[in-house]
């Protein structure tokens, strides 16, 4: 069973809202490990147990994109509305699929007219684009799943 | 409510979760903006729903009006609550806020803007009628030791950008005076970006009272009675009352006087505080400033007047008139509020931050706790140490000092040093049983 989009903010509402600082869940279609306070990194959809449990206490692995996992968040930098293109009618910065090196831009984030531009800061392939365009994204928020690759 | 249904809770701590409870008991929603270190902070998750506005300094968060309003806007909320400190009396966050048809729940931009220029504040209270201290601005080239022989000395050097006890310096004689006024100029413009500096007279022996202005939107001023504020360490009130204690009647009147007629000279709108010092020696009430923002002490004056100020203000942001007369404003008993901080009373006042192992606080009669924490809770080191806010209600001064001195030996807290101790010498102390302290009587006496 592939984790949806709305699944996994679902989750992540949850525990934002618990008390809980770490959350890891393991099933049979997915395994999925979440700390709170730093970056959130995702294990892959296939279980890998052995290397999960390796990075559960290591708390400096979790704030870098790692191999191990295989993909990286890119979070909102800073609160304010999300927007994938440069304007309306221009293409988007970025589609699933696409090649980011750690300065390639990804999207706008818009505080109150003053445009900024987020760069990936990581490198490899867009696997997942988290929020809708032109939707509010708090600090902190994930807004893109990346494969490095 | 007829424009007011969301309303977005620009702030953090005790005030947060105040602002979040008035809205809920008048059926509004409510959106709570935090920094990433409040994120599971008990306003947050009594909120509809919280949003997190930046990192943990302040500076990266609360104070980024730009974040507050687009935040509002993204959730959707009609209005913005400041709470205090923080934002709370920033023009640019009320004018942002109506620009983008929102209600801001204070005063309007320009009203904020001119309390916050203390130099004219005083102008346009003396120009109400209302008694301000002798003393002028002293420009660059302005003779300066002859303004301090005509105001006498000694006396204080004010940042006309300062306020709330920031930017004062006392000067001895005319040598001291030339010596700091190029030092005052340029720290009032490097700290409020105004290097303008007024010479006020200095109370030696004094107390501070203040006024609780209301105001709505169809030119009605009522005041809410005084409060006293006179326990203080370096302009940080640790202690307050409402009524002021041994006030004559005169006094009181005029105090509260003085206040409505400011307010009413300045178009104040929604609720404010007039502050007085109070010349402790003759009873004279002088004009200090206006704070145009709900104040930490509210809980006093709510309780001896029966009113939930919370409430008022989203009332009369939504327009609605204030619904009573002075004549309807009754006050009933004694209120006294102390301040818990996290602060390590023997080494400087340090702040304590850490996380609570431990935090009960006694439910009694005549007792209300205004806090955000609870046992487990971590107190951020980014902000002001107050943990909670200990309010007594009872019919006499006496029982209700009791009331507070029994609540804080009963207290229960671990995990961070707290200034308990010093409130219960504050609160057993003679001088504060017996009669009215000055503002220098903390830290003369105890401290």
């Amino acid at each position: 069973m592939p984790l949806s989009d709305e699944d996994v903010r679902e989750i992540l509402r949850i525990i934002d809202e618990s008390d809980l600082t770490e959350l890891r869940l393991d099933t049979e279609g997915f395994s999925l490990h979440v700390v709170k306070g730093g970056r959130t990194l995702d294990a892959p959809a296939a279980p890998a147990p052995a290397r999960a449990e390796a990075s559960r206490d290591s708390s400096e692995v979790l704030g870098e994109p790692s191999e191990a996992d295989g993909l990286a968040t890119i979070t909102a930098p800073m609160l304010g509305t999300f927007y994938r293109a440069e304007s309306p009618g221009k293409p988007p910065f970025v589609e699933v699929g696409a090649r980011v090196e750690p300065d390639t831009i990804v999207c706008i984030i818009e505080v109150m007219k003053m445009m900024n531009s987020v760069p990936a800061g990581v490198s490899g392939t867009i696997a997942e684009i988290v929020p809708t365009n032109a939707e509010l994204v708090e600090y902190g928020q994930p807004l893109f799943r990346v494969t490095s690759a | 409510m007829k424009r007011i249904r969301r309303v977005f809770v620009a702030n953090r701590g005790e005030i947060a979760l105040r602002v979040v409870t008035a809205c809920q008991e008048l059926g509004l929603e409510t959106v709570v903006g935090t920094s990433d270190a409040d994120r599971n902070g008990l306003a947050a998750r009594r909120a509809d729903q919280a949003v997190c506005i930046g990192p943990a300094p302040a500076a990266e968060s609360y104070l980024r009006d730009d974040l507050v309003v687009q935040a509002a806007l993204g959730t959707g909320c009609d209005a913005i609550h400041p709470g205090y400190g923080f934002l709370a009396e920033s023009p640019r966050l009320a004018a942002r806020t109506t620009e983008h048809g929102l209600v801001f729940i204070g005063p309007p931009a320009e009203v904020i803007e001119l309390s916050g220029d203390k130099l004219r504040a005083r102008e346009e209270a003396a120009r109400a009628g209302v008694p301000v201290l002798p003393g002028q601005e002293v420009g660059p080239g302005d003779d300066a030791r002859e303004a301090g022989e005509r105001i006498g000395y000694p006396l204080l050097a004010k940042a006309a950008g300062g306020g709330g006890g920031r930017g004062i310096k006392l000067a001895r004689d005319g040598d001291e005076l030339e010596r700091l006024l190029s030092l005052a100029r340029s720290e009032a413009g490097a700290a409020f970006g105004d290097d303008r500096v007024y010479l006020e007279r200095f109370v030696a022996s004094a107390r501070h009272v203040e006024v609780q202005i209301a105001a709505d939107e169809h030119g009605d001023v009522v005041h809410l009675g005084e409060r006293d504020c006179s326990v203080q360490r370096r302009y940080q009130k640790l202690i307050e009352e409402a009524p002021a204690p041994w006030l004559e009647p005169a006094t009181r009147n005029a105090l509260t006087a003085a206040g409505v007629a400011f307010a009413r000279a300045i178009g104040y709108r929604n609720l404010g505080t007039v502050e007085f010092v109070l010349d402790a020696d003759t009873g004279q009430p002088f004009f200090l400033e206006i704070n145009c923002r709900i104040q930490v002490e509210h809980p006093v004056t709510e309780a001896v007047t029966g009113r939930d100020l919370v409430a008022l203000q989203l009332h009369i942001a939504d327009g609605d008139p204030l619904g009573f007369s002075q004549e309807d404003v009754v006050f009933d008993g004694h209120a006294i509020e102390c301040r818990l901080n996290a602060e390590d009373v023997a080494h400087g006042f340090m702040p304590s931050p850490g996380t609570l192992s431990l935090f009960a606080v006694p439910e009694r009669l005549h007792l209300r706790v205004d806090t955000h924490l609870c046992a487990g809770a971590t107190i951020p080191p980014y902000y002001d140490s107050l943990m909670a806010k200990l309010i007594a209600h009872a019919e006499g001064r006496d029982a209700t000092i009791d009331v507070l001195l029994e609540a804080l030996e009963d207290l229960d807290v671990e995990g961070v040093e707290t200034n308990r101790a010093l409130l219960i010498s504050v609160l057993a102390h003679d001088d504060f049983r017996r009669g009215a302290v000055t503002t220098d009587w903390l830290e003369r006496a105890i401290v």
